[in-house]
């Protein structure tokens, strides 16, 4: 066992909780400066020497942003866009996730192998290709074309995660549906689904931080305003109001507000998520 | 139950996966296996979909790009961005895990400081660029403080100027992304089995030898799985890069992914640009195909 209370034991737990201060500033500190500047004025901003507090509160940031119809639209198009996306792909991996858990089948492990190597396309080898078909199919710049882009992007993992999920419930439960007659449709649906819900969960949380975040195919499938999302629309606020870094911060600061709370609230779906293909 | 019966429900377990299966692998095979074959038609064609009737163009746009300084400045740089963020996610992440581990800290303040710790994971690679310009504008908060402390004697463009944005970027993203090492490094940690350390200490290891004895080569799996998976990940960056530098100033941020985004959107050339992106395909490819082999492995 340990030996405490030693000078030199000591010594170590004083350094040590110096180094975890350093870490958190290191992991802190450009997040607190970008809350801290979205609340600041323009010009409090570049204020030398920098204000590490607002020394001037103000919430205009804020206002310009939810006050403006074409900025509240890119939210509106991320929820709609990442919340139809997350229906259909829990939906989808569901199934296949059913399949693979309660079946076997010629060509299962290969199945397998495809799925998790398509986790690792590039996303820029498919860009080009999917605006040939978007651009010939006439979805351009359309609702349409992003769901269908981002579904192939979400669903291989979100299989993963659902198998994963799935093999972890006893099989007795849905045999004795099976015993009873019903079909394994019957089981999926009665039993497996309403148990499930935690492996759902996951899924979804996973799948809609995924959509939140995505910039390659919204910035290359979408053109007119009104179909933009959050985060081209932060890079458009770039471009458009030379530098207005209060506002810039103000959106990106409502642009992570569904990540950070869905984090807070349910963390441990959320690292489920996140790490269940990688830890494994 | 009949026999007829029975080999009736026989045949219906047998179909029912492939139905179960059919909408994954018809969105999977439509919309990821095709365009990967499209994506390398494209690649032999002239002005592919620009045009309804391109020609046959043979090798042409691979010995172009080849041919391209601009495309090897890309690599380099792609190499460099994807070896460092890899090398430094793995340590930061490994010193915080360890950190987090250490029962000198009271388990209080070691949740509090853990979910802090993973804040930078959470943001959007959009959101990172824009905060990472901001901290290090010219007349910023980076170069104010440097400035006052002596290390810099005027204003770094660190994002404008071709000496530092390859740096500049590069630390961005290892600020972004060393929490995913750190949260599964830290679930390796608390399954090492508590009797492993015990025994060492019976023998009078020292804290420095259970770490290279007992929980480096414990964590290795995960180290090796993880580092594939970010190296193959951080190979493909775009919006980071995009938002902060562009690829500039003079290329000297370009890595494969501007470089191919640019060719497609900016110049146009998509079968140029289609050619560039196989060859980014290739290189994942094989990357993964290192990865699963080490999953099975195992």
């Amino acid at each position: 066992m340990r030996k405490r209370h030693t000078p030199k034991d000591r010594l170590i737990t004083v350094a040590l909780h110096v180094a975890l201060a350093a870490g958190l500033f290191f992991a802190a500190f450009p997040i607190y400066w970008m809350l801290s500047s979205s609340f600041k004025s323009n010009t409090e901003i570049f204020a030398l020497p920098p204000t590490v507090l607002p020394k001037a509160f103000t919430l205009e940031a804020y206002a310009a942003i939810l006050g403006d119809p074409v900025k509240l639209r890119f939210f509106f198009n991320s929820y709609f866009v990442a919340g139809a996306v997350t229906v259909l792909t829990v939906l989808i991996a569901l199934l296949a996730a059913y399949g693979f858990s309660r079946f076997n089948f010629r060509g299962k492990g290969s199945l397998n192998t495809l799925i998790i190597s398509t986790q690792t396309i590039p996303p820029i080898t498919l860009l080009i290709p999917f605006f040939g078909l978007v651009v010939s199919y006439g979805i351009f710049d359309t609702y349409v074309a992003l769901i269908l882009t981002y579904l192939v992007f979400t669903l291989p993992y979100a299989i993963l995660l659902m198998t994963g999920y799935l093999n972890t419930l006893p099989r007795d439960l849905d045999e004795a549906v099976a015993v009873d007659g019903g079909t394994s449709w019957t089981a999926l649906w009665r039993v497996i689904v309403p148990i499930s819900l935690p492996g759902i969960v996951a899924t979804s949380v996973y799948t809609f931080l995924l959509c939140w975040n995505e910039f390659l195919f919204a910035l290359t499938l979408t053109k007119s305003t009104s179909m933009r999302t959050v985060p081209i629309g932060i890079q458009l606020l770039m471009g458009q109001h030379a530098f207005e870094w209060n506002q810039m911060m103000a959106m990106s600061v409502l642009g992570s507000l569904p990540l950070l709370i869905i984090y807070l609230v349910a963390q441990r779906f959320f690292l489920a998520g996140m790490t269940a293909g990688s830890v494994k | 139950m009949t026999r007829q019966k029975r080999s009736h429900h026989r045949l219906k377990r047998a179909v029912a996966p492939y139905l179960y299966l059919s909408p994954s692998l018809l969105i999977i095979g439509l919309l990821m296996l095709l365009p990967m074959v499209t994506v390398i038609g494209y690649s032999f064609q002239n002005s592919a979909v620009l045009r309804r009737d391109p020609t046959f163009a043979g090798l042409k746009h691979y010995q172009a790009i080849f041919a391209d300084p601009v495309f090897w400045a890309s690599l380099w740089h792609t190499l460099y961005f994807t070896c460092m963020s890899v090398v430094f996610h793995m340590t930061i992440g490994m010193v915080f895990a360890l950190m987090l581990n250490s029962d000198r800290i009271n388990p209080t303040l070691r949740n509090i400081l853990r979910v802090l710790y993973i804040l930078p994971w959470l943001f959007t690679a959009v959101i990172i660029a824009v905060i990472w310009r901001l901290l290090l504008e010219p007349n910023g908060v980076v170069n104010s403080v440097l400035m006052q402390m002596g290390i810099i004697g005027s204003k770094v463009e660190w994002f404008s100027s071709p000496a530092t944005a390859l740096h500049a970027v590069t630390f961005a993203n290892i600020w972004a992304g060393y929490p995913l090492f750190m949260v599964s490094l830290l679930a390796g940690l608390q399954g090492i089995p508590r009797d492993f350390y015990e025994a060492a200490d019976i023998d009078g290891a020292k804290a420095y030898q259970k770490l290279i004895f007992i929980t480096i080569p414990q964590l290795m799996p995960i180290i090796i799985s993880i580092s594939l998976l970010d190296f193959i990940w951080t190979m493909q960056v775009f919006p980071l890069i995009w938002i902060t530098t562009g690829g500039g100033p003079i290329y000297s941020t370009e890595v494969l992914s501007t470089y191919t985004y640019k060719l497609a959107f900016s110049s146009y050339n998509l079968s140029q640009a289609s050619a560039s992106a196989v060859v980014i395909l290739l290189i994942s490819l094989g990357l993964t195909l290192l990865y699963i082999r080490y999953q099975k492995a195992r």
